[in-house]
């Protein structure tokens, strides 16, 4: 086809095409084998049947899909990763939004220090960071100690879902911060001036000018933890410490554990419609916000 | 601004809710220090036993080697790929480009923990578990997104006069691109390689689907060592990793500012 002489502008335009399709082709090719196919093939062995001991076979059956949504286990599974997310969401969103709107107002090198303080801990492994909070809530770490000096009943905080929620809520920190300052573009500092020469006190300049202002960034740093938490397995897993049950850590112990690949698939594509409805209330959100 | 002098309890907040960021990685620098045989915080005594104890302790050691140069050899093809690619995404127009923007950079939007587990099911059937090759391909997959991300940024807002004046002078396409392009965006490249380093190094998740007693990398080591025991020794590797990411950090931070590279 490149042999024949055709028209200038036609030849460059083909010429163009077939650049594009050489240079992409490895990124494609990539893509296709380690994620699209994945993906698929995912979906297809949620309808698997499995055998007793970690065999399958491959033919088309809704036996996990019901077995999982008429089983107790699953359904309080999945009511309680959601759940949990959700109230984790909510509690990253509160410790997050005044370290996000001091930043916003900071200015010059103590912003950027500040910055790279909240972006730092996004770089450090979450094995690492998980670890250092079985190091502070351990029953010899300094919290428990603290409480103890204090006179206190020393609570448990390891290996249940109170520990995880303590780790988990810092390790999402920096995600809802940086989409809260994503969103902060929009807040004016010469509005709140106004809000406050025109007599407003504080806490009604937040109620109604910050807070609305920054319902945008607030929508997506939610929609990110959540999506984030839902899928969270490291420190669920370490912290937990076998006790707490969440979809995340039971995709990974029906895969390896149980080599029940059909159910963890099913699991999965669990997580993925869980995804979607978190999705959909985002935009359901922005849609009102607009 | 007058205005915005953050009032004395905001401070005080502000500064608590820092102090909770950091706590859990300042703390393991005082902690890797311990002389204790458990985890116990303040220590009842210092030492650099755990240090010690970290480079007698082989496997880890032959699990860090696994992953720098997996994390190398990732982040060097993930350049070699990525360049072209985002070069193709914002120089030429064709139908159906944003569409595949979305396609490539889609495995970032899919949990690690659903991401490792397709891969784990596909790579089984091709016998590329716990194998170097079978981490090279599972880590592109995810370190691909980010350098396109960052490439196509970078290359987007590239200045194209020096592009154009080069061509009208008569250079051939490939040499624009090698003698132009390329070095105007090293900065990018810079920051699109550090955050590729980092993604393959710290990876976890997917990795421990694909890795086994046959080869292991170091998050894998360290999981599984807090899983099964809590004491100092994960405390000195946590501070080597940190000082190890910093550096990175650092390297980003002279190449082209932390808030462009991040922040986007």
């Amino acid at each position: 086809m490149s042999a024949v002489p055709a028209l200038p502008r036609p030849a460059r335009q083909w010429r163009d095409g077939e650049l594009a399709v050489l240079l992409l082709l490895p990124i494609a090719l990539i893509n296709a084998i380690g994620f699209i196919l994945p993906v698929l093939n995912l979906a297809r062995y949620s309808f698997n049947k499995s055998r007793i001991g970690g065999g399958m076979e491959a033919v088309f059956t809704w036996e996990n899909w019901a077995g999982l949504l008429s089983d107790p286990f699953y359904l309080e599974l999945v009511f309680n990763s959601v759940w949990i997310s959700l109230a984790i969401t909510l509690t990253t969103l509160v410790v997050s939004y005044p370290i996000a709107l001091y930043l916003h107002r900071a200015s010059g090198s103590w912003r950027t220090f500040l910055t790279v303080l909240v972006i730092s801990p996004l770089l450090t492994s979450a094995v690492v960071r998980t670890y250092g909070w079985i190091a502070i809530l351990t029953d010899d770490g300094p919290v428990v100690s603290a409480i103890k000096a204090v006179g206190l009943p020393a609570p448990s905080l390891m290996f249940n879902i109170k520990g995880v929620f303590i780790g988990l809520t810092e390790i999402l920190m920096p995600y809802m911060i940086l989409a809260l300052m994503a969103g902060f573009g929009r807040l004016d500092p010469r509005v709140e001036e106004a809000a406050r020469t025109l007599g407003a006190t504080p806490a009604r300049t937040f109620t109604k000018v910050i807070l609305p202002l920054t319902l945008p960034g607030i929508a997506l740093g939610c929609l990110l933890c959540f999506v984030l938490a839902v899928s969270s397995f490291i420190t669920p897993k370490l912290m937990g410490g076998g006790r707490v049950f969440l979809l995340a850590t039971e995709i990974y112990d029906q895969a390896i554990v149980t080599l029940n690949w059909p159910l963890a698939s099913t699991l999965s594509i669990l997580v993925l419609i869980v995804f979607g409805a978190a999705l959909w209330a985002y935009s359901a959100v922005l849609r009102r916000l607009d | 601004m007058e205005i915005h002098k953050t009032s004395w309890p905001m401070r005080i907040i502000v500064f608590l809710l820092f102090v909770y960021l950091l706590a859990p990685v300042l703390l393991v620098f005082p902690l890797s220090f311990s002389g204790d045989q458990v985890l116990r915080f303040p220590p009842s005594f210092w030492s650099t036993r755990w240090y010690s104890a970290l480079f007698a302790n082989s496997q880890m050691l032959k699990a860090f080697w696994t992953s720098l140069s997996l994390a190398a050899v990732v982040t060097v093809l993930s350049i070699v790929i990525a360049v072209p690619a985002a070069w193709v995404m914002t120089r030429l127009r064709f139908a159906g480009r944003d569409l595949l923007f979305n396609i490539f950079t889609a495995p970032l939007l899919l949990p690690t923990i659903v991401l490792g587990l397709a891969i784990l099911i596909v790579f089984a059937s091709f016998g590329l578990l716990a194998t170097m090759q079978g981490l090279v391909f599972a880590h592109l997959v995810v370190t691909l997104p980010y350098a396109l991300r960052v490439l196509a940024v970078s290359l987007s807002t590239q200045d194209r006069a020096c592009e154009e004046a080069a061509r009208t002078l008569g250079a051939k396409p490939l040499t624009v691109f090698f003698r132009v392009t390329v070095p105007m965006l090293a900065p990018g490249i810079v920051a699109a390689a550090a955050l590729c380093f980092l993604v393959s190094f710290d990876e976890v998740v997917i990795t421990l689907f694909l890795t086994g007693p046959r080869i292991s990398t170091l998050p894998v080591e360290l999981y599984n060592y807090v899983y099964n025991q809590a004491d100092p020794l994960v405390a000195a590797a946590s501070a080597l990793l940190i000082l190890l990411t910093l550096g990175v950090i650092m390297i980003v931070e002279r190449a082209m500012g932390l808030g462009k590279a991040f922040v986007k």
